[in-house]
């Protein structure tokens, strides 16, 4: 089968047979090479090839990556399957607009701008307290506050919206 | 000696403290939050009491509760770990009105050094080298703007009930004093219940080297030599090892530095373990900087080095017993490095990352000593530190612990949270780390200079194979699990085909 695979922000068509743990595989114009590949844990998958042991470990990146990693390497792979359409994820927004989403899980301890600031790019916006240690959020652009949904003593998760920036 | 002691903590120290009651014969108990019912150190203390909701202000920090559970679970003595309680002197008193031994330095000991303008003044009288600066507190950003210009920048902001990096800030100049005294204080208030603040001038890349000192009831005090703790990221100490490199180059810096640490321990009048940290400039001239009245988290590598379980010292001396050994019994042996896993994602801006533990696969052999508090299935909590769990090495120089350590790292896997276990590997692989040209802005530099290095192409290609078929397998299954269920039974099948045979 076909995939479409980005690595390094290369793209590269990957065309891989797989019989059992045998994989006969081929990326982009490179020669064709066989492996080994046996997933011994969920996750962790053993590969032989050329006569060497390779144990990579899969994690989920962002935005539908997966991270590999091989002996302390990462590598953030994204990979699709060309005969389906799939949309990309994320938000593009409308023109002018954006989103301060918080990084972590955590408590907003303190509001540094009022609705309606006008702020700079790199302003402190807030505080988050999260496992004991706070970080403010910053403005990622200079303009006018819009919208903070949150108010201080909440707890947010990952990815909510702090504060929206015009 | 006890027969059972209460562990006034949770995480890594609360196992590691268990450990050694078990290997004394003593009984352990456990206290924990809702937010640690499944903890390791509740699965593993004979006895476990409940102190309240997650937040530790509700519990781990509740006096009345953790003396309760000790009284009601009959423990003769209660360890505190560090942070938390550790270094409250009004704890340590609770412990003594209710009969129940502290196992750590009396209250008044406790109070003097635990205020680091006291403790500043106490090692100064006692003829101690000390940091320039305010020597007492500073009241309110105003008289914080005075005492800085009067330092001079740069100035460190500084909790006085402080400790961990929290509620410190540097300030490089007047305009940044305003954001970085309202953050320190406020972290300091929620961290330790008290916004109080002191300022210090900063010694350029200086190197931070702790003293290990251990003393008893009968006047007997000694130390355990060095620790260098210079790789810190947020003034979070990173990697801790012994012997500082400095020392193996310039070994008589250790007996100097160890016995201005016993001259400022014993004006404090200090028993039990505790210890006295240094700032060293780049001529080797060390400054009392503040002392730790408590067991330190990086204590592992002093007892790999000296063959010493330092939390049986410390239950001998809190027993009444005297130290069972004198200085000169105190030797040091190869070289020990320790690194703290936490978890955060180095690769976004070390962001804290608390959740469940899908996969764990630990380091072992030779030379390796993991203290944890992790299991496969675990949730990190999102109310506490970060710290997982403490990998130390081994070996016998510097050089083979620094190969050790990385042949560590290569086994060690955490999936499900973000740890920092990869970034260590780059670190150990860094020519100035492995020369052991050390400072407490090590980090930072380094994450300014280092560059990826190009991949190798066939290990690249290792990657992008097991992608491909890691997200063909997640497609797989996710489709399985959408289509209706099969009508057909496997039990069935099987008894069909039994007949058939």
């Amino acid at each position: 089968m076909k995939l479409s695979i980005q690595v390094r922000r290369k793209d590269a068509l990957l065309d891989l047979t797989r019989t059992g743990q045998a994989c006969r595989f081929q990326i982009g114009s490179d020669p064709e090479r066989h492996a080994e590949v046996a997933q011994p844990e969920p996750g962790v998958y053993s590969v032989l090839m050329a006569g060497r042991s390779y144990e990579a470990r899969v994690e989920p990146g962002a935005d539908g990556e997966v991270v590999v990693v091989i002996d302390g390497h990462r590598f953030d792979i994204e990979v699709r399957d060309p005969r389906q359409f799939r949309r990309r994820n994320g938000f593009h927004g409308i023109d002018g607009l954006e989103n301060v989403t918080a990084p972590i899980p955590g408590k907003v301890v303190r509001l540094l701008v009022p609705l309606g600031a006008t702020v700079t790019s790199g302003q402190p916006l807030m505080v988050i307290e999260a496992m004991k240690m706070q970080n403010e959020m910053r403005a990622p652009k200079t303009g006018r506050v819009v919208s903070i949904p949150v108010h201080e003593g909440d707890t947010v998760a990952a990815g909510a919206v702090l504060a929206t920036i015009e | 000696m006890f027969r059972k002691v209460l562990v006034a903590n949770r995480g890594e120290i609360a196992v590691r403290v268990m450990r050694t009651l078990r290997e004394m014969g003593i009984a352990p108990v456990a206290v924990y939050s809702d937010a640690d019912r499944t903890s390791l150190h509740v699965r593993m203390a004979d006895e476990a009491a409940w102190v309240g909701p997650a937040p530790a202000s509700e519990s781990y920090l509740r006096i009345d509760r953790i003396i309760d559970a000790a009284r009601r679970h009959g423990a003769d003595a209660i360890h505190p770990g560090y942070g938390f309680l550790s270094e409250n002197p009004d704890f340590a008193e609770a412990c003594e009105e209710a009969g129940i031994v502290f196992i750590g330095p009396s209250a008044e000991s406790m109070k003097l050094m635990g205020s680091k303008v006291e403790a500043r003044r106490t090692a100064q009288q006692a003829g101690v080298p000390v940091v320039p600066g305010s020597s007492d507190g500073v009241n309110g950003l105003d008289n914080a703007r005075t005492v800085a210009r009067q330092c001079g920048y740069p100035v460190m902001l500084k909790a006085i009930a402080g400790g961990g990096g929290k509620g410190m800030r540097r300030i490089d100049s007047e305009h940044g004093l305003e954001s970085a005294f309202n953050l320190a204080a406020g972290e300091a208030l929620n961290a330790f219940g008290d916004p109080r603040l002191y300022i210090e001038k900063v010694i350029e890349r200086p190197r931070h080297i702790e003293i290990q000192v251990i003393g008893d009831r009968h006047g007997n005090l000694i130390h355990l030599g060095e620790r260098e703790c210079s790789l810190q990221r947020r003034h979070q100490k990173l990697i801790e090892e012994c012997p500082s490199p400095l020392v193996s180059e310039n070994p008589r810096l250790r007996d100097r530095m160890g016995e201005a640490a016993i001259l400022a321990a014993r004006a404090a009048g200090y028993y039990n373990a505790g210890t006295v940290e240094f700032l060293v400039d780049g001529d080797s001239h060390f400054h009392f900087l503040e002392m730790n009245t408590r067991l330190q988290v990086e204590h592992p590598v002093t007892e790999l080095v000296t063959g010493l379980d330092l939390v049986k010292l410390q239950m001998l001396v809190a027993a009444g017993e005297p130290l069972p050994l004198r200085q000169e019994d105190v030797t040091w042996r190869g070289s020990a490095i320790e690194f703290r896993i936490y978890a955060e994602d180095p690769y976004n801006n070390f962001y804290p990352s608390p959740g469940t533990i899908t996969r764990l696969t630990r380091p072992l052999g030779p030379g390796v000593r993991l203290d944890a508090c992790v299991y496969d299935g675990w949730t990190v909590p999102i109310e506490y530190d970060p710290l997982l769990a403490k990998l130390a090495v081994w070996a016998g120089t510097r050089r083979e612990t620094v190969a050790r350590a990385i042949r560590a790292f290569r086994e060690y896997d955490v999936a499900g949270i973000k740890t920092n276990i990869g970034f260590f590997r780059q670190i150990l692989e860094d020519e100035r780390f492995r020369d052991g040209d050390l400072h407490t802005s090590f980090i930072e530099e380094f994450l300014a200079r280092r560059r990826e290095a190009p991949p190798d192409p066939e290990m690249e290609m290792v990657a992008a194979l097991v992608a491909a078929i890691h997200a063909m397998e997640q497609t797989a299954n996710s489709e399985s699990q959408t289509r209706p269920p099969d009508k057909r039974s496997r039990w069935l099948d099987a008894g069909r085909n039994d007949l058939l045979r």
